[in-house]
């Protein structure tokens, strides 16, 4: 896997630490989008669960060489490091004109871990336009401890992504983050390729660490979103300072005193 | 008699603060809401939905923190059921 060129910028880690995701915008090329759609088409066979990246994929295979793109390299190895395996992959379709959308939900079950992460990798080998049930996203909900589709009764959020993107786009998922299927109200099947990675490495500064203490971390760090609410919001700044202290290995780490305020605790150690 | 409900989660518990997000379920059969199917929020305040003619019927209560889980983020906090009826 080519990595160390493409590595994220600290900026894009905590791009990816206060929002739960990114987003490479027509990364890949269009003939690799062909030979995607084609396979897709045919059906991408499962792996077993937890197996090692380049046994899962065979060399010259398109999911092989999706995950090989300088791009997409760089950022899984900044995401969850060197030699991660392949939790699983699937091939999700909205089907045209299907009535229905999913309902909000993270996947899997409830996610408690604050010292690791999992990342979900999802292209879309075609345009995906207003109309074809796009994925929803929800900025900033990755850190909230809910399971699964608990969250169905929220149908829209302030600030939600509702996807559009040219064909060859790829996102990078934190596991916990608020999405779902969106209804296909267009004559075409919108197809979507997952991939979900498992780290077998710490993950402390594994990115480009050289801009770590550029003032657009902590601004990065700092973002809020329209769907919080005004107090829970702060609790939100409160655990990405956690998380950014656990990926910096930085346990000084601190957003307007808001962590180190309340642990301080003069002459008590427990 | 038939409802339609409309759920608004508010920025604090104040009914008159702002909306921040919304579901609705339509008992007359006439619509159809769905997850991501807008962008922008019925009213902007819950208030707002009053002036419109929605009957409030029920409103998340304020429950402490549990011990050890002060800084736990989950579910949106400030819920609030309206209906109409026709």
């Amino acid at each position: 896997m080519e990595t160390t060129r493409h590595l994220l910028s600290s900026v894009l880690m905590a791009r990816f630490a206060a929002q739960g995701f990114l987003r490479l915008d027509a990364v890949v090329p269009d003939d690799l989008n062909t030979v995607a759609m084609e396979a897709m088409e045919r059906g991408i066979p499962g792996v077993p669960y937890g197996i090692p990246l380049d046994v899962a994929f065979p060399e010259g295979s398109f999911a092989r060489r999706l995950v090989d793109l300088p791009a997409v390299a760089g950022a899984l190895r900044s995401l969850v490091g060197p030699d991660p395996t392949v939790d699983h992959l699937a091939v999700h379709v909205r089907e045209p004109n299907e009535g229905s959308a999913q309902p909000l939900h993270g996947d899997a079950i409830i996610d408690t871990r604050r010292d690791a992460f999992d990342v979900q990798l999802m292209y879309y080998p075609h345009e995906v336009t207003a109309d074809m049930g796009g994925t929803l996203l929800v900025p900033g909900s990755h850190l909230r401890l809910t399971n699964e589709s608990d969250t169905g009764r929220y149908q829209n959020l302030r600030g939600q992504v509702r996807l559009t993107c040219p064909a060859g786009t790829v996102l990078l998922l934190h596991h916990g983050i608020w999405h779902g299927g969106r209804r296909n109200d267009s004559a075409r099947r919108r197809y979507m390729f997952k991939i979900r990675f498992n780290p077998t490495a710490p993950q402390v500064r594994l990115w480009d660490t050289a801009d770590l203490g550029d003032p657009a971390v902590t601004a990065e760090l700092s973002t809020t979103f329209p769907w919080y609410e005004y107090a829970t919001g702060r609790l939100e700044v409160y655990n990405r300072i956690a998380l950014w202290r656990t990926l910096t290995g930085d346990d000084t780490f601190d957003i307007e005193h808001w962590a180190t305020r309340v642990h301080n605790r003069p002459g008590r150690t427990a | 008699m038939k409802q339609q409900v409309l759920v608004l989660y508010l920025s604090s518990s104040a009914l008159d603060d702002r909306v921040v997000g919304w579901a609705s379920y339509d008992g007359t059969g006439r619509t159809k809401p769905t997850t991501g199917d807008g962008d922008h929020p019925p009213y902007e305040t819950g208030v707002d939905a009053l002036r419109d003619g929605w009957r409030l019927f029920q409103a998340s209560q304020l429950i402490p923190p549990y011990p050890g889980h002060e800084y736990d983020t989950s579910f949106l906090k400030h819920e609030f059921f309206f209906e109409k009826l026709e």
